[in-house]
């Protein structure tokens, strides 16, 4: 079960999303509309061009992307997209829009340089292919001083490296400016134009969008519908309960506290032959109620084992091993659970986990190997 | 020696009358650090556990001479917060708030740069000199003074090997939690650059993880330090695409792999830990 995107880690928006907000940051994008229903398709203006909504790239050799020339052809195309299922995600809505005649392919992007600590330009005359098969001579890079914004030395720069004629460039870098100011102004940590269509006309437009909202500041921005989390139902049934969780694709159910912990207590497991089958961060909590609702969703996984790693330091053990205690006694479960914890109280927590029938192990190598030999042959 | 924070640091904490401000700032207090005073906006001129209350971090410096802060106000005000401390002439901050904005960070670090502030996090457990003084939210009993320093992108996994060291019988100089976030205020480079010219720091234990290129980049360092770096990075069996709790945690487009780093570090001589439970054995020198 792939599912996985590669265009950031924060909240990813579809293409006609996309769209309408480089549209109302005055960025020219084609006209169109989304299909509501089969019947729709009647009232579109012929030819145009049928695009499946998902937030994985390769739609076009997928079959996600059909010129049609009328309605017939259209409901033909229409029923085949909506069918797909494109790297992962099913096809659940399509989006019509005008034919464009493309006369050259260009590549515009923002992102965050996190080294530099900076928002990153990119922009290339080659264009309409993914950015890491672009060559680093056809590509203009700068980082834009977050406290200046873009000034007009960049587009000096970006013009001699591009070589685009005047009015081209012209729109170009209007369009940059302003996907800088939707960059800012929307939390986004990527905006990526690819196409950035020049016409036969002359003009310059969005042919895609790919923009990326900052989980972070979702409280501060508008953009939430159409947002696909990419999410399981048990991973979002987590986020309901405010639990960092994820599932996996072994059988070892791993719950620990700290991110990093958590992942390290993932590749100790590895390390010993196992595989982990959820990344469970109880984070700082020891609030025996939000440590029962995490066990519980640990167990819905349905994992063959569970490896429990806890580190206390400020985050009592014994807290913690009551809420594990009253997540077992509410829910029995015949999978076996094996808790490495350690910190403030651990003799106390490693009784009240002995006496609710747990393992316990004195060290993480330790309790991995025990959860490894637990499972058993696959 | 120590890099930062010592014993004669003031530190003072915006956000103290919150929860989590009120309870670390006594945590504070008990691991021996100088917290002369808190701050919370429109309480000034009360008192929270012996604490005096400042309604502003102009008037708390004025009053204090505290040089440095403690941030526990929640995420939308992380940025005003920081400012307003960086406006009163604070040099050092330590951000332990979680999910400040991204476009915060990127507002806050370059700006802090040029004031000369130096900012740890956010999304960070914070900052301790062993036997000295500690801002943040590190658990006291762990420390050990002595000479090995420490820099790490989590929490809990930091503790663990502080607490390995420490059981160990190796002490330390300073342990700083550079926070888990995209866009941080002192970088790996930074860090190590901070313990490579410290007397009282004689190897370095760096903790890294998936996502981003700072070990890449703190490998490339170390070529140029006189001290012997170990190392550990989480994530080598985390899926691709997936952020494992912390924001900057991802591998993408297959970038910021753990393979990458542990090659990078390995490449520059660093010891790598296969298991948190071996870096104090790898600190030892070779015979």
């Amino acid at each position: 079960m792939a599912r996985f995107a590669a265009s950031g880690s924060g909240v990813k928006l579809l293409e006609y999303k996309g769209k309408e907000l480089l549209a109302r940051y005055r960025i020219p994008v084609p006209r169109g509309t989304l299909v509501t229903s089969r019947e729709s398709l009647g009232e579109l203006s012929y030819p145009c061009v049928l695009k499946a909504q998902v937030l994985s790239g390769g739609r076009g050799k997928a079959g996600g992307i059909r010129v049609v020339k009328d309605a017939a052809e259209a409901t033909t195309a229409y029923d085949s997209i909506r069918q797909l299922t494109i790297g992962g995600y099913a096809v659940k809505q399509v989006y019509s829009e005008e034919r464009l005649d493309i006369a050259q392919e260009l590549y515009l992007s923002f992102t965050i340089d996190r080294s530099a600590r900076a928002p990153l330009l990119m922009a290339s005359r080659a264009g309409g292919v993914e950015v890491e098969s672009l060559p680093e001579s056809e590509m203009f890079t700068a980082h834009v001083p977050p406290m200046l914004g873009v000034l007009p030395y960049l587009f000096r720069a970006m013009r001699a490296r591009l070589g685009l004629p005047k009015e081209v460039a012209a729109q170009v870098e209007a369009i940059t400016a302003d996907a800088y100011d939707l960059f800012r102004k929307e939390d986004a940590e990527l905006v990526e134009i690819n196409p950035l269509a020049v016409l036969r006309d002359g003009r310059v437009v969005a042919g895609d969008a790919k923009v990326t909202i900052d989980d972070s500041a979702l409280y501060r921005q508008t953009e939430r519908e159409g947002v696909d989390q990419d999410w399981t139902p048990l991973e979002a049934e987590a986020h309901e309960k405010g639990i960092t969780f994820l599932q996996l694709e072994g059988d070892i159910g791993v719950i620990a506290n700290g991110a990093g912990l958590t992942m390290a207590t993932l590749d100790v497991l590895g390390l010993k032959g196992g595989r982990g089958g959820t990344f469970l961060d109880l984070g700082g909590t020891d609030d025996p109620e939000k440590v029962r609702q995490a066990f519980l969703l640990l167990v819905k996984a349905k994992p063959r084992v569970i490896l429990m790693n806890i580190f206390g330091g400020i985050t009592k053990c014994d807290t913690v091993a009551i809420g594990v205690e009253k997540a077992m006694a509410e829910q029995p479960t015949r999978v076996p659970v094996v808790a490495r914890i350690k910190g403030v109280n651990e003799a106390e927590a490693k009784r009240i986990l002995s006496d609710a029938g747990m393992h316990p192990a004195d060290s993480l190598e330790e309790a991995a190997e025990l959860a490894v030999k637990l499972r058993g042959s696959p | 020696m120590s890099v930062l924070l010592n014993r004669q640091t003031k530190v003072i904490v915006q956000g103290i009358t919150g929860h989590q401000g009120q309870f670390h700032a006594n945590q504070m207090r008990a691991f021996g650090t100088q917290v002369v005073g808190g701050v919370t906006p429109g309480k000034g001129g009360t008192e929270i556990d012996g604490f005096p209350v400042f309604g502003s971090v102009r008037e708390a410096v004025d009053r204090t001479g505290a040089t440095a802060s403690t941030i526990f106000v929640p995420a939308p005000y992380a940025k005003d917060a920081a400012v307003e401390a960086i406006e009163a002439g604070v040099r050092l901050l330590a951000i332990v708030t979680e999910r400040v904005p991204v476009h915060d960070c990127l507002d806050l670090m370059p700006y802090a740069r040029a004031k000369g502030c130096t900012i740890i996090g956010p999304n960070c457990p914070g900052i301790a000199t062993a036997g000295e003084a500690k801002m943040g939210i590190m658990p006291n009993h762990l420390f050990k003074p002595g000479r090995v320093g420490l820099i790490s992108r989590s929490g809990t996994l930091t503790y663990e090997i502080v607490n390995e060291l420490t059981l160990a019988g190796v002490g330390q100089s300073t342990c700083i939690g550079i926070g888990g976030d995209p866009v941080i205020g002192t970088n790996m480079v930074e860090a190590l650059d901070l313990f490579d010219k410290d007397t009282g720091t004689e190897s370095v234990v760096v903790v890294g993880e998936i996502g981003g290129t700072a070990e890449e980049e703190a490998a490339a360092k170390v070529k140029t330090m006189g001290k012997p770096v170990v190392a550990y990075v989480a994530g080598r069996t985390a899926p691709p695409g997936k952020k494992m709790g912390h924001a900057g945690a991802i591998v993408l487009r297959g970038r910021g792999t753990a393979e990458s780093k542990m090659r990078a570090f390995e490449a520059a001589g660093v010891k790598v830990a296969a298991y948190p439970s071996e870096v104090p054995a790898l600190l030892r020198p070779r015979r």
